[in-house]
Order: structure tokens, then sequence, then C-alpha cells
């Protein structure tokens, strides 16, 4: 019996309450950590249901361009070396985190927010070359699919941005309190998140779309 | 011209036109509406209310108190969906022959859509969400949910969905595209109006906050049951809302990409479930049954968790084949999102995928079957009392055993040809929804509104709409059984044949019939609150109850435990009143709670208002809304003061209050 549960008064009786509060800490790092992990797991079924609504159109060119002649694979290398390059800086920051390090916590933070916003602009760049050379979304079924999987990739680590700039500067206000800590585990679970799903898209959008 | 197009950049698509002025059952709607409203914003300023509403209700985190704002929202919407039913109804009573009834095709197509539509995403989803979210916590001993906020937040997102589909009731058109709106039916080329866009922009916002609200129960569950409640001793009510909530975030994101891509579709000009150019229509069909075959189970599996509760209260046992329960229940978690392929058998996928999917769908009847018998045996030799969620149960297993055979036989795909698109198939959902979903939520919520509200339904009222809904649903779809199994298609305003006429008309009877059980649901809560003082419970636990909700006062208090309460065994009150349990007089502490914030409300009015200028091509007021929306809700992570102590003393008044009462037990 724990030390700190409520005695009853004759001592037959079971244990029927704790006076402490063990599980119910509203700031807990647990429930907030599974919810976010919960939460990734369901925007990983969307873009499941994106992969998937790709693949069943991916070779609806409608005559239109096919991936060999608009994909440019260099552009791509580049784009996914500065994605992947930011989840190592991102996990530079983390045991700098853990030892309440704030500076060097801010520092990593900073690069990796510049990877993302490189990775984010070269996209960007790709999709108004594609637009421009009359590859847009509209065009066929294959491009809309292509656009809106990456787009929302995009959109997600745009996403990602805004809460690094959110988190260096609530690191600032704050310090590595325990809901600072807790946020960051959970942008860090988000940003690596996001780069496993972009191997995803490099291989099965990029890498097969140039292969077939 | 410049003045043209000065009033489109200002008011997208918008103009007086878009007012049904010039349509009387609108307009005469729209004025009742109207007055309705105005009467209840004048009341609740004549009594000064704003301020208590908004302190005590909308920016509420109190799980309890966001349940019953789910429930309310439910039941308004239910006064609305059950409207459009009965005009469907009284016009298959008239339309034949020459008679072209009083309801147009446009118009007929808009109420059958909106009327699936409130029913399954503005009804039975916040009936279900409500119940959970006000039961489950208490049930596991939990002070509050895992994420307040985000409780909060989700119901104002569903509540913002629900406004902006009754929005389009009087400004615009609602969609004229079946409930799960149809590609390429609901692509830009066959629905340029404003109906499918308002039909996605609800759903989507809804969806959201569906969705969160999902991850929040889940992780409650897993996280705050109190200290002793391993999974296998946990109320079966919380198995079932773990399964549905955990399948819930399996499907919702399959719906959210369907209706984000059907957006991409009407607003950018994308090809994904058009005609031309690659498009791939049948796949949004796949895309929106992936969600829509598991989401009925997402429903009707709290509605088993309320009847195993019920059940084993008021045959005064334990429930029979606990862990059978608990085991079908996961199974039918799991095979739910198997089996959505069976509702278009006829897409001509093939023998071998059509078999796969058929066998899959009768599977199911296995677990449900089991949970049937485990209901009976608990009745059995156990010392049954009929009070009204008893009758509820049993009127339930009587119903939905039909509705499950009839679903077995439509799990059939050689059947399913004959069948696909008929009124049996209408009749055979509507049998499992409302003898399956809609009688638990009735039974759910007779069973626990005197633990919401500290007094029990007026029982005669309650015995009205018991039998307005049993004798009615069994008068309004026995019929339509039967012109469906002769062919008759759904969706249609308007027959030829008048020998079918009978059967059309027997049906609006059944449907006036449910009216009558509708009314006397909100008698018996008028009437309950009349008789208040005599239908009292002061003892917290007014039927006898098995489980942790009923240790607690009558409505509980806002930290529902004075002290976090530890589980010995399964029936975790009914354990403790069997061994000698006394509620404690003393030694109270601080409680910890979250604090009530009005983030919830911004910033789904924004949503809604996003919602709407997006529907009407405005755009600048969609930038600004969106911008708004990411301001608020970065603003809102820099709030810290998340919570508050009630302090000992406070604890131990709230609690004295109580001690009188728990003499008595």
């Amino acid at each position: 019996m724990p030390d700190h549960a409520l005695q009853p008064a004759h001592g037959a009786v079971p244990t029927w309450h704790l006076a402490e509060e063990e599980d119910h800490d509203h700031g807990g790092n647990g429930a907030t950590l599974l919810g976010f992990w919960i939460y990734l797991m369901s925007d990983a079924l969307i873009f499941a249901s994106l992969f998937a609504m790709y693949g069943v159109v991916s070779t609806g060119y409608a005559g239109g361009p096919v991936p060999r002649e608009i994909f440019d694979l260099k552009l791509v290398a580049l784009n996914t070396a500065f994605l992947l390059a930011s989840s190592i800086t991102f996990g530079q920051a983390m045991p700098h985190m853990e030892a309440g390090r704030v500076g060097p916590t801010r520092f990593w933070l900073a690069v990796t927010g510049l990877l993302g916003a490189a990775f984010v602009g070269i996209e960007l760049y790709e999709f108004s070359q594609l637009i421009a050379e009359g590859a847009g979304p509209q065009r066929s079924a294959f491009l809309s699919a292509f656009f809106t999987l990456v787009g929302t990739h995009g959109a997600h680590v745009t996403v990602g941005l805004i809460w690094i700039v959110t988190m260096l500067i609530q690191i600032g206000q704050h310090g590595l309190s325990l809901p600072m800590k807790r946020r960051l585990m959970c942008l860090s679970m988000f940003w690596h998140f996001l780069d496993i799903i972009w191997i995803g898209v490099f291989t099965f959008v990029y890498l097969y779309g140039v292969l077939r | 011209m410049t003045d043209n197009s000065l009033l489109k950049t200002i008011f997208g698509r918008l103009t007086w036109e878009s007012f049904p002025i010039h349509e009387p059952i609108l307009f005469t709607t729209f004025l009742v509406v109207s007055l309705l409203g105005l009467g209840i914003v004048g009341a609740i300023t004549r009594f000064r209310l704003w301020g208590y509403l908004w302190k005590e209700w909308f920016t509420s985190v109190d799980h309890k108190k966001v349940g019953v704002m789910y429930i309310i929202l439910a039941i308004i919407m239910l006064l609305r969906g059950f409207s459009d039913a009965l005009m469907m109804r009284a016009q298959q009573a008239v339309a034949f022959g020459s008679n072209p009834g009083y309801l147009p095709p446009h118009h007929y197509d808009q109420i059958f859509t909106a009327h699936g539509t409130i029913m399954i995403f503005f009804v039975a989803i916040p009936l279900v969400v409500g119940i959970i979210n006000f039961v489950m916590p208490l049930q596991i001993g939990a002070r509050d949910v895992a994420f307040p906020f985000l409780n909060n937040l989700s119901f104002w997102l569903t509540a913002a969905g629900a406004i902006l589909t009754m929005v389009s009731l009087f400004v615009g058109e609602f969609a004229r595209t079946g409930w799960l709106s149809y590609a390429p039916l609901a692509g830009l080329a066959y629905s340029p109006d404003t109906g499918v866009d308002y039909y996605l922009w609800s759903l989507q916002i809804a969806g959201v906050g569906t969705t969160l609200s999902a991850i929040n129960m889940v992780a409650t569950i897993i996280k705050m049951r109190a200290p002793g409640m391993t999974m296998m001793k946990m109320p079966v009510f919380c198995w079932t809302a773990l399964c549905s909530n955990v399948l819930a975030i399996a499907i919702f994101p399959a719906l959210t990409a369907a209706f984000f891509l059907l957006m991409l579709d009407r607003y950018v000009g994308t090809n994904f479930f058009t005609n031309e150019l690659g498009g791939a229509p049948m796949m949004y069909w796949n895309m929106v049954w992936i969600w829509g075959h598991p989401e009925v189970y997402v429903l009707v599996l709290p509605a088993f968790g309320i009847y195993s509760e019920i059940t084993a209260t008021f045959s005064g046992k334990p429930l029979f084949g606990y862990s059978s329960m608990v085991y079908a229940t996961v199974v039918i978690t799991i095979l739910s999102y198997l089996v959505w392929l069976h509702h278009f058998f006829t897409m001509g996928a093939g023998p071998s995928v059509n078999s796969f999917f058929g066998i899959a769908t009768m599977v199911i009847a296995i677990p449900t079957g089991a949970k049937i018998f485990n209901w009976l045996f608990t009745m059995y030799k156990g010392d049954i009392r009929f009070d009204l969620p008893m009758m509820w149960v049993v009127a339930f297993m009587l119903t939905f055993t039909v509705g499950g055979m009839t679903g077995v036989l439509l799990a059939i795909p050689p059947a399913d040809f004959v069948l696909h698109n008929s009124l049996f198939l209408v009749a055979h959902f509507h049998n499992t929804i409302i003898g399956g979903v809609v009688f638990g939520l009735f039974a759910g919520m007779v069973y626990w509104f005197p633990k919401a509200f500290g007094f029990k339904l007026d029982e005669f009222w309650g015995k009205v709409a018991f039998w307005g809904w049993v004798a009615g649903y069994w008068i309004a779809w026995t019929p339509i059984y039967i012109v469906g199994l002769m062919g008759t298609t759904r969706r249609v305003n308007h027959f030829d044949d008048p020998t079918l006429q009978p059967y059309f008309i027997v049906a609006a009877i059944g449907a006036v019939i449910i009216l009558i059980g509708i009314l006397g649901f909100v008698m018996s809560i008028i009437m309950g609150f009349v008789k208040r003082h005599e239908l009292a419970d002061t003892t917290g636990d007014p039927w006898g109850g098995r489980t942790l909700e009923w240790s607690t006062t009558s409505p509980p208090p806002a930290y529902n435990f004075a002290f976090t309460p530890v589980v010995h065994d399964m029936d975790a009150w009914y354990d403790m009143k069997n061994r000698g349990y006394e509620h404690p007089a003393s030694g109270f502490r601080p409680i910890h709670m979250p604090r009530n914030t009005g983030a919830g409300v911004i910033l789904s009015g924004l949503a809604l208002a996003l919602g709407f200028s997006m529907v009407w091509y405005i755009w600048w007021l969609a930038a600004l809304c969106f911008a708004g929306l990411v301001v608020v809700a970065v603003g809102h992570t820099f709030n810290m003061k998340r919570d508050y102590f009630i302090p000992a003393d406070e604890v131990a008044r709230t609690e004295a209050r109580r001690l009188p009462l728990a003499e008595g037990i």
C-alpha cells in the first residue's frame, strides 16, 4: 500500500482513494506525447490516402507531360539533402534541450528552420517552373496528384517552420521549462515524421516516376 | 460594369438572388427560425444570461459541460434533420401519377442530402461524442479528459460545421448530391452552385473537431484511468468508447483527404474525380466508404457499450461474458475496416474482390451476434427491472436483429446487384441506425440524465417517447422494406405506379408517430424539470449502478472525485458498495484543474467565417479568416495560465453538502 494513501478508519477495509494525484496530472508529458503520436498516425493516414490517390492516377497523363520529362532529379536530390540534414540538426538540438542549455538548443533549432525554409523555397521554385512549362495541376490527373501530395507535404513543413519560430520565441521567454521541453518533443516528432513522409515521396513519386 | 466587378470582389458570388425570398417553404421556415432565434436571444438578454453562458458553458473545458453542449447541439439538429424526413415522407406519400407533389426535384434533392448529412454528422456523431465525453471520464475515475481545451475546441468546430449547414438553408442552396456527395456528380461540371461547397466546408470543419475529439478520448482512456483499473477491469462502455475512437482516428483522415481532393477539383480545377484528363471518380467512392462503413461502427459500438451497462445494472448481475464482449468489440473494430467495398459491389471490381468483401461483411455478424447472446445471458435469471433504459435495450435487441439480418442478406453480392440503390437498402440502414444507434443513445440519455442534472426524466413522457419511436420505426420502415424488395429505387421524388402509394402513406403515418416520440422526449425533459424535486436523485446512484460514475454526486462536482478512486475489481462501484465503502469526510486537498478559455469559440468562429467566405468566393475575407486562424492558434500557445487550484476548503464545503445524502448508502 503506498504510504500517501488515505487510511480508512478501520483497518480491514481496502484502500479506496489516493490522497495525492498520480496519473491525473494535467500538465503530464505522457498524455501529450501519446496524443501527439496518435495525431501523427492520423496525419500519416491522410498521406496514405494521398499516396493511394497518386498510385491510382499516376499514369493518368491525359496526353500531357510524363514524369521523366518534368522531374529534375538533381534539384530534388538537393532538396532531399536539405530536409534530411534538417532532421540531423534537430537531433543536435535535443540533447542540449535535455541538458537545459538554452543557447545551443535555439542555435540548432534555427539551423533546422533555415534548412526547412530552403527546402520549401526549392519546392516552390520547382512548382513555379512546372507551371510555367504548362505542367500545372490542372493539366492531368497525374499532375493533380503530384502537386497535391508534394504540396501537402510542403504545407506541413511550412507549419513546422511557423512552429520553430514560435518555439524560438517561447524558449527565449520561458527558458527550457517542462512545457517547453514537451512542445519541443512534439515538434521533434513532427519534423522527423515529415522526413519519413518525404522519403516515401522521393522514392515513390520521383525515383519510381523517372524509372517508368 | 466597374460597380459590378467591385461588388463581385466584395461579395463574391453572393447576390440578392442568393436569398430564397421567392420560395414560400423556405421563406416561412426562415421566418419561424429567425423569430425563434430572436426570442431566445431576447430571453437570454432579458435575463442577463450571456455572461453566465459564456463563463460557465461556452468557454468551459469541463468534460461534463462539453458533453452536455454536444448533446444539446445534437437534439437541435435532430429537429432539423427530422423535419427533412417528414417532408420527404409527405412528398412520397402524395407524388403519384399526375400529382407532382409539393417539392420539385431541385428542392427534394437538397432535402434528402441535408437529411442524411445532418443525421449522421450533426446528430449521431455529436450524441455519441457527447455521451462519451460526459460518461467516460467519470467511469474511469478521472477529473477531466487528457486535453480539456482541445475538447472545447472540438465541440465548437462541430457546432461551426452545423451552423454552416444551417446557413445554407437560407443563403444559397445545399448540395443535391446525396449524403456522401459522390463524384463526378459533385464535381464543378455537374454541381456548379454553392451546394457542394457548403457540404464540403461544413463537414471538413466538423471533421477536424471529431478527429481531435477522438484523439483526446483515446489518450484519456489510455493514460488517465484510476489506479487499479487495468484494461480488463474497465467498464465495457469505456472499451467501446476506446474502440470507437480508435476507429474514428483511423477513418476520418480518409474522409478528410477525399473531401480535400474534391475541394481542389472544385476550387483549383484539378482532375482527381473528373471524367476527363485521367480522373478516377471511383477513387472518391472508395475513400468516402473507407470512412463511411467503419463510421457506422464508430456510432454503434458506444451504443453497444450503453446497452451493456444498462443490461448489467437493470438485471442486477455482472455482465455475462465480459472478456468475450471486449474481444467482440475489438474484432468488430478491425473487421469494419475491411468491408467498405460492399457499398459498391456494382462497381465491377470482379468476383474475387466482391467475394472477399461480401464474406468479410457477413463475418461481422458473428461478434455482433455474440454480443446479443451476452446481453440475453446477462438478463437470464437476472432480477430484471423494466425501467425506461431497459425498455430501450429490449426494443433494440428486437429491432436491431432484423436490421442485422437484412445486412447479411445485402452482403451477398448477387443479391446486392438487385438491391443496390433500392429502398430495401435504405430501410436496412435505418433499421440498424435507428434500432441500434438511436435507441442506444436514447437509452443512454435516459440512464445518465439523473447523473448529469440531478433528477430523472419524466416517466410518462419517457414512455411516450419510447413507444413513439419503436412503433413509429416499425410502421414507417416495414413498408419501405417491402417496396424496396419489389425494386423501388431511392432518392426519387415521384412515382408512376399507383399500387405503391398505400405503402408510402403507411410510411408517412409511421414518420408522424416517430414525431410523437421525439416530442415525447422533449416533453420528458420539460416535465422532468417541472417535477425535478419529486424526481430528484439525492443518492448519486438512482439505478443501483455498478460503475464509478454512480459513486459521486448527481450532478458531479466540477472536479468529479474529491479523491482519486482506487479500483480493486470490475464494476468498481458495486465492489465498493459491497465492501462497506464510506465517503471520506475530511483530509481534502486542493485540486488541480484546467482553466476555461475562449480560444475554442474564437477559432471556430473564424473557421465558420472562412467556410462561408470560401463557399461564396469572397476571397479577401477567406484570406483574412485564415490569417486570423493562424494568429489566434499560435497566440493561444503563448497563454501559459491554463490551470488553477480549487482550494481545499472549497472542496470540503462541496463535499459537506453531499454528506447528509450519502448516509442512505
